[in-house]
């Protein structure tokens, strides 16, 4: 038939370049039979798909961190490749976590020789801190992450999406089966960027599988696995619920000068991150909101449990939700058309067509220590070793009307306020307000918001005050002793590199 | 005042220290862990002597295993270990604080 077709051309040379119709399967080889047409993607192993996706030594490898304590997966794959004999690799997760302490032996071994991510904790963080590997790590912020797509210095060979539910054709959410994580944020921006997309599936459902945070037109390659985290330990470690009466203290305080900063409008926008204090925030508005009668038209980010609580209540329109820190948070996502799932794309870089920071009134970030020139660090703890991530901080800082970083004054004998941070992450310059314990301070570079607080009656002080108290309660900590290696570069949201980190003096 | 017999003060928990104290012939020797040993090993040390000094105490085994404890705690915890090792409590309590 082909040929009677191309019969056809017979005296009509082709332009240069353009060639004759070699049959519907031509180009098409899957179109050959029904089983090839829909099964083509389903791998039966782990192993058969990494074959497949033509993974080669030195390549680079994403995965998404949503289940945070409680991801299997990238364990898993980092262990597969190994014993497959890759080398070299280029890790890529959105982030990674105290869990992730197996790839110490990878990285040992030579399968692991870079790695960009968010952050680091526990052994693994420590060993990178005490010069395990011979290339510093990139700390990216979120938003930051999808720029170093963008631009092209982090190119995603292959990226290993772990999904609670997916078709034979790709078709994968988070939201339903037995293992949800609720947003896929992190995941989406892989999906829509990597040469190749494998997607390990807890669970395969029939086609078309329902929401499609994933799209079959982005996925190569399905293969399913028992289990790809555990959604109990999502909520482990930075993102915990407090009652902590030093944290519900600064929650209340954090609240009262969000009531009062100016931005306490109805339909203004908020963002609570992760921290006890920074969570138990949003409780505290709930009052305040309906005592002065208004809403919010939306809350962006990392959403807990009491976001969907003030949503529900009619407080906060709509949700955006770029990683779910909950159960509540992840249930919401699946059964309420008002909660949306966003890309880190969408959320928070700086060269996407519209990031949301951008429209977020007041924001609540954490930190580990803040300088006398409001600069955060949020990643090394006061020993010099990376323990935490860089997380959206500096991208919502940055977009913010108005960041409020919130903390206790000391840490068992560390002073959050210091005189220089160990490691800046995020600058002084976009950060409003630090809200702690033992008061108040307002950057000088916002007199407008150091007025309307002081009007309404807040302890509002000096920086240099808080440090004052810090150090008269803790005494002057002796400087870290560092090795002149660096193990660790900060990357701000634009790529530029902000801070170095070096190894640390055993 | 003389350390007789073995005692403890204090709490594992952040913020606090345990303070085991023990009798020791001849010598002060304090072995010290710490949370913040890197920001502050010496300045806990100085406190625990000091506190040790005020007491009488020039003979003891002092094991302080820290939670990055205020200086304040400190002293308090190494006071009352103090006083559950010796037989005769003699320091003056005007010159402790």
């Amino acid at each position: 038939m082909t040929a009677a077709i191309r019969e056809r051309l017979v005296g009509a040379p082709l332009p240069q370049g353009l060639e004759p119709f070699g049959g519907v399967t031509a180009r098409a080889p899957h179109l050959a039979t029904r089983e090839s047409k829909c099964g083509r993607k389903l791998c039966s192993s782990l192993e058969d798909a990494i074959r497949a996706s033509g993974l080669k030594n030195g390549m680079t490898i994403s995965f998404h961190h949503a289940f945070r304590e409680g991801d299997k997966i990238i364990n898993l794959v980092v262990d597969t490749l190994a014993a497959m004999g890759f080398r070299d690799l280029t890790l890529a997760p959105s982030s990674l976590l105290s869990c992730n302490a197996p790839l110490i032996e990878h990285i040992r071994s030579g399968v692991i020789r870079r790695i960009y991510t968010s952050g680091m904790r526990g052994k693994l963080a420590e060993a990178i801190s005490n010069g395990l590997m011979e290339e510093p790590i990139n700390v990216h912020s979120h938003g930051g992450r999808v720029h170093l797509i963008d631009r092209g210095e982090l190119t995603l060979d292959v990226a290993f999406l772990a999904v609670a539910t997916a078709d034979d054709f790709g078709n994968a959410n988070a939201v339903s089966g037995r293992s949800r994580c609720g947003s896929l944020g992190y995941a989406m921006v892989d999906a829509a960027r990597a040469g190749k997309v494998i997607l390990l599936a807890e669970q395969l459902v029939p086609f078309p599988n329902a929401p499609a945070s994933i799209r079959q037109d982005q996925v190569d390659l399905v293969v399913k696995v028992d289990q790809i985290g555990d959604p109990s330990k999502i909520s482990v470690g930075a993102a915990r619920i407090t009652s902590n009466p030093r944290e519900l203290l600064i929650a209340r305080l954090a609240a009262d000068v969000m009531e009062h900063s100016g931005w306490f409008e109805n339909g203004f926008s908020l963002q609570t991150g992760t921290g006890g204090s920074a969570t138990a925030t949003a409780r505290f508005l709930e009052q305040r909101m309906l005592k002065k009668g208004i809403k919010a038209a939306f809350a962006l980010g990392g959403i807990t449990g009491s976001i969907v609580d003030l949503h529900k209540k009619g407080l906060i329109g709509r949700i955006l939700d770029t990683q779910s820190f909950d159960a509540v948070a992840a249930q919401s996502l699946a059964e309420n058309p008002e909660h949306w799932e966003i890309s880190t794309n969408t959320y928070a870089n700086l060269t996407s067509k519209g990031a949301c920071s951008d429209r977020v009134d007041m924001v609540i970030l954490s930190a580990l220590e803040i300088d006398l020139d409001f600069n955060v660090n949020v990643i090394t703890g006061s020993d010099g070793v990376m323990r935490g991530a860089s997380g959206g901080h500096s991208d919502v800082a940055a977009g913010a009307n108005l960041p409020i970083v919130v903390g206790p004054l000391i840490r068992s004998r560390i002073p959050t306020v210091v005189e220089r941070c160990t490691t800046v992450v995020t600058p002084g310059e976009t950060i409003g307000v630090l809200v702690t314990d033992h008061g108040i301070a307002v950057n000088p570079n916002r007199p407008e918001v150091a007025e309307r607080l002081k009007a309404a009656g807040l302890p509002v002080t000096t920086i240099e005050d808080l440090y004052g108290r810090a150090v008269a309660l803790t005494g002057k900590p002796q400087p870290i002793e560092f090795l002149d290696k660096v193990v660790g570069l900060i990357r701000y949201r634009d790529g530029s590199v902000i801070d170095v980190v070096r190894q640390v003096k055993g | 005042m003389k350390i007789v017999r073995e005692a403890l003060a204090g709490t594992l928990e952040s913020s606090d220290l345990m303070v085991r104290i023990a009798p020791r012939e001849g010598e002060l020797a304090i072995v010290l862990q710490s949370e913040v040993i890197h920001q502050f090993g010496p300045q806990i040390e100085a406190v625990v002597r000091g506190c040790l000094a005020k007491l009488g105490i020039a003979e003891a085994l002092v094991v302080i295993e820290d939670k990055g404890a205020l200086d304040c705690v400190i002293a308090a915890r190494v006071q009352t270990a103090v006083s559950r090792a010796v037989d005769a409590w003699t320091a003056d309590w005007s010159v402790l604080s």
